[in-house]
């Protein structure tokens, strides 16, 4: 309970470290604050009042018309706020399918890596693992030249296929951690009682380590949410476009349309924020599990 | 009976031998695929002088690329300007998100709150930070300029990313803001794992809060600072989206990195070949920062579980 800092003193020296301590607290949460807010108040004014010195902090006419022009069909002022809500589309569907085959695939190898001791396993995971070194700038050359040849640029699918690079290596080491928990006995019991190594996978451990499943499900649909080069050099178009690229060509190709950027950028930040928030205990165990027993 | 089970386990070491290389098999294909296929195409794609176009037939240069690169100036101060940004953002994020966790761990009022707010920084997306900062960066009508002229500590508006020196700690800044909360909770989680005793003990011994802090608590969390140190390391080494979205590069070169340079070659000057070679460059010494650190930092006898 006692922190290094707190010094042996009488009573009124720790009331004065609890409340050095909670000005700390007070320093971090304006530090983590403050750009936020900004975000969003830029995005809730207009662009009149944005452009203007001094700096009106507190906007005297609030809108939400940037929201709308955004999110309402049809009221759209401008081509890049009616195509936003697309790559909002395309965002989702990418996020969610490496989502979805990671896990799907990743417990499967984490599984037979750390339970089935067979020749190779353990150089296996070391491998898998290692390939987080390597950088998507590295692999990126050779997968154009690939989706070129097939003809998926600037489809869903491209991502979909490229982002397995690093969401499956993720996942496979995040689920290792995970199933490494789960004590050996409760997998002795079911294997005993004439359960195949399958069916000890669906029936015992997966269900046990449900939690580590949602917390690498988080895991990957943040990093795939998150994603930004590969959607820049593989999609151009609408059709397969991101967030994270709609976003970067606010400040490119259009005349810098400031409140469009900030409402574009609140409402990227919208599910990766929530969801993490909701979902807190399961971040905090995943950063665990990774840190602590990688 | 001793023979019978022998048999029996070595049927069963097979039969799970088989089951566990069906069970990797998605993987591995995936892997294959998109991983090791890709990284020995560019070694590959590294020795030729190539571009982007399908058809043209590549001209073999040996280790041409690599010795052209090792050869220019502008290679070397793209690996100072990222060794810089490398050292900078995760030195002072290590630093604040020790200082951050050890402030929860403490528990004063309001932690719980702190604790959740940290997780706002590190789930916006990058590119949604960069756009942020970019914004409060802003030379005309920037909240970095607004802020700091009210305070009376400037007089009038400052261009603040023309500067090379100057654009590239206000980089940065924007890349500690979103990645000490990573480093914090990390910390703050292994903290939350630490015995008591210890430095009870070290306390009823006479040691002061900071020998306790040097000498107890930190070599206790070494395992966690590695993992944190790597993983921050080898992001901060390839940084990429946030350089592209406050700075593109500028002004001069200043906040040109390493994978950025990449980025320039392949994609602006059409140099594949050239554009393989660098990175993977970016890839050994990734791998070689990793090793180093594993090196110095982890003592499996101390592991945690």
């Amino acid at each position: 309970m006692t922190g290094w800092w707190r010094f042996r003193m009488p009573k009124s020296g720790a009331l004065l470290n609890t409340a050095m301590l909670t000005v700390l607290v007070l320093l971090v949460m304006v530090f983590i604050f403050l750009p936020v807010l900004w975000l969003i108040i830029s995005s809730i004014s207009t662009r009149a009042e944005l452009l203007s010195v001094p700096v009106h902090w507190i906007p005297e006419n609030p809108t939400l018309e940037n929201y709308i022009s955004i999110l309402v069909p049809g009221s759209a002022t401008s081509e890049v706020a009616r195509t936003f809500k697309i790559t909002l589309r395309n965002s989702l569907v990418v996020a969610t399918s490496v989502t979805f085959i990671s896990l799907l695939a990743g417990s499967l190898a984490a599984y037979a890596l750390v339970r089935i001791r067979f020749r190779f396993s353990e150089i296996l995971l070391i491998g898998i693992i290692g390939t987080r070194m390597i950088p998507e700038v590295s692999l990126v050359i050779p997968l154009y030249i690939l989706a070129a040849r097939i003809g998926i640029i600037n489809t869903p699918l491209v991502l979909m296929a490229t982002y397995l690079c690093f969401s499956l290596p993720f996942a496979i080491w995040l689920l290792a951690a995970f199933f490494q928990t789960i004590p050996l006995e409760l997998e002795d019991a079911a294997r005993i009682d004439g359960c195949s190594r399958i069916r000890t996978l669906f029936q015992i451990i997966l269900p046990i380590s449900a939690p580590g499943l949602v917390s690498t499900a988080l895991f990957v649909f943040l990093l795939a949410w998150d994603e930004f080069f590969f959607a820049l050099i593989f999609t151009s178009t609408v059709a397969a476009k991101t967030v994270p690229v709609a976003i970067a060509e606010f400040t490119g190709r259009y005349v810098v349309d400031v409140t469009a950027m900030m409402t574009g950028g609140v409402l990227a930040a919208i599910p990766p924020v929530v969801l993490a928030l909701i979902f807190q205990r399961y971040i905090v165990s995943g950063l665990t599990a990774g840190a602590v027993k990688g | 009976m001793a023979a019978l089970r022998g048999k029996t386990s070595l049927t069963l070491r097979q039969r799970d031998t088989i089951i566990g290389l069906l069970l990797i098999a998605p993987s591995l294909v995936i892997i294959f695929g998109i991983v090791l296929q890709p990284i020995l195409s560019t070694l590959y794609l590294s020795f030729f002088d190539a571009d982007l176009g399908l058809g043209r037939t590549n001209i073999f240069l040996g280790l041409g690329n690599y010795l052209d690169l090792l050869a220019d100036p502008v290679f070397w101060e793209t690996i100072q300007r990222t060794l810089y940004f490398t050292l900078v953002s995760v030195g002072v994020e290590l630093v604040l998100g020790l200082g951050i966790a050890q402030l929860i761990h403490a528990h004063p009022p309001g932690w719980r709150i702190l604790r959740a707010s940290l997780i706002i920084p590190w789930a916006v997306p990058t590119i949604v930070n960069g756009t942020m900062w970019r914004w409060i960066y802003n030379a005309d009508y920037g909240a970095l300029n607004g802020l700091l002229l009210q305070l009376g500590i400037i007089d009038k508006y400052i261009p603040w990313l023309t500067k090379p020196f100057t654009a590239m700690n206000l980089v940065i800044l924007a890349d500690i803001w979103h990645s000490v909360p990573f480093i914090a909770l990390i910390l703050q989680a292994a903290l939350a794992t630490l015995p008591e005793e210890l430095e009870e003990a070290a306390e009823v011994d006479g040691a002061t809060p900071w020998q306790r802090f040097w000498f107890v608590r930190l070599p206790l969390l070494r395992a966690a600072i590695l993992v944190a140190l790597v993983i921050r390391t080898v992001e901060a080494f390839r940084v990429f989206d946030i350089i592209y979205v406050i700075t593109a590069g500028g002004p001069a070169f200043g906040t040109v990195t390493i994978s950025y340079l990449t980025y320039l070659e392949t994609f602006s000057f059409g140099n594949v070949g050239r554009g393989s070679a660098l990175s993977f460059l970016i890839s050994i010494i990734t791998l070689l920062l990793a090793f180093i650190y594993i090196r110095f930092l982890y003592r499996p006898e101390e592991r945690m579980e």
